[in-house]
């Protein structure tokens, strides 16, 4: 696997989140997503940055541009200082939160990307790594 | 020093009109009282509160202008040159006090010119705080586009303020114009996630209790293949691709029936 292009943006106020998205938007037109595609890369990244921001206060996100033999994709990858999942797979529940949302965030991210990776210790943060190829696959 | 201030020479710098030279002799002037206590250090002392005003006045008007921080700085900064020439010629036979002299009004210059900076970057937020309210202000209008029929273009993110801003305004046009369907319009709203769609759900639900329908629309294939991969359940709610579909039901729901008039049928009969 090869980075192309990286880039980290620190995520503080919900007012982050609109540069940030596009940000994703940017990269991944650059490697010629199609707009389905960006669609569903954005909405998960906002999804994922979304809960940084209202669990954790905020954290860091690396966006790359990465090359696995011929296939070009965009990986994110969202790390927090927060206060860790207790229960990974109550967390990837439809419809369970502990703060009074759809409780879709997570499940929902995943279900948008092609590859979700979420890892998370009670007290040491939490870090999800999300991957979108450029065809979708 | 106090007379050597007072040169014409000083009057020179980059002032053409009118009332820019007014405001720097009013500054001098200011100036030439506040160095003749002798005081070159402090310039929050009560001596030099005329002088820092008229500054910050300067600077919030150049602000407002638009004129470039670099514009601005120069208009203290230009002063420096010219007081140190005219120090020069005075004092060209004693060089420590010339030295000492050029120091100390160099300092203060200095001073004064972050005045100018704090305030301008004040002035220029002051601008940018002005249109964030203007913004929000002209970016959430409930227009009425039938009798009993309201739509509601919503342009730009939807979070939790501008949410509370867009049903306020919905639900507070419900009961002006006694409307009983409202389209909520999201073409314009760059993405739909978990956030967007829970405050979407609750200002529809906000509307019902008002007995009125709310119909969305502007549904971009994109954002439907989104939000179905999230799993957000919109099946309860009245959804439409376009705004005319939405007010075509809209129609339809409130019995009004919308037909072209064939004119030269019309135009026919008179013959």
């Amino acid at each position: 696997m090869i980075v192309m292009t990286k880039d980290t943006m620190e995520i503080v106020r919900e007012q982050d989140v609109v540069p940030f998205r596009n940000r994703v938007r940017e990269f991944s037109t650059k490697i010629g997503m199609s707009v389905v595609n960006q669609t569903k890369l954005i909405t998960a990244a906002s999804e994922l940055v979304r809960n940084m921001l209202k669990y954790a206060n905020g954290g860091k996100v690396i966006l790359e541009i990465i090359s696995n033999n011929a296939k070009t994709g965009v990986r994110l990858t969202f790390a927090d200082q927060g206060p860790g999942i207790p229960d990974l797979s109550l967390a990837m529940k439809d419809g369970y939160s502990t703060g009074r949302s759809l409780g879709l965030g997570l499940p929902g991210a995943k279900r948008l990307v092609n590859e979700f990776d979420l890892k998370s210790q009670p007290g040491q943060g939490t870090t999800v790594t999300v991957i979108h190829w450029k065809h979708g696959r | 020093m106090q007379n050597q201030l007072s040169d014409a020479g000083l009057r020179d710098d980059l002032m053409t009109n009118d009332e820019l030279l007014r405001q720097s002799e009013e500054m001098l002037d200011a100036l030439l009282r506040a160095i003749a206590t002798g005081n070159f250090d402090d310039i929050y002392a009560t001596e030099y509160e005329t002088i820092t005003d008229t500054l910050r006045d300067i600077s919030i008007t150049r602000a407002r202008q638009g004129f470039s921080p670099r514009e601005t700085a120069q208009y203290v900064l230009s002063l420096k040159k010219a007081v140190v020439e005219v120090l020069e010629q005075e004092r060209s036979d004693d060089y420590i006090t010339l030295y000492k002299e050029s120091t100390s009004i160099n300092t203060l210059l200095d001073n004064l010119s972050i005045v100018t900076f704090e305030t301008f970057i004040k002035g220029r937020e002051e601008v940018i705080l002005r249109q964030t309210d203007e913004i929000s202000e002209i970016s959430t209008p409930v227009i009425r586009v039938w009798n009993g029929i309201l739509a509601l273009p919503i342009i730009g993110t939807l979070d939790s303020a501008r949410t509370q801003v867009v049903m306020e305004n919905l639900l507070q046009e419900i009961v002006n114009t006694g409307s009983n369907i409202a389209i909520l319009d999201i073409s314009g709203v760059p993405a739909v996630d978990s956030l967007v769609a829970q405050h979407l759900i609750k200002t529809v639900s906000a509307t019902r209790l008002m007995g009125a329908e709310c119909i969305i629309s502007g549904i971009r294939a994109e954002i439907a293949q989104t939000i179905v991969h999230l799993g957000i359940d919109l099946s309860n709610i009245k959804t439409k691709a376009t705004l005319a579909s939405a007010l075509q039901l809209a129609f339809s729901m409130t019995n009004v029936e919308v037909r072209r008039i064939d004119k030269n049928v019309g135009l026919r009969g008179t013959r």
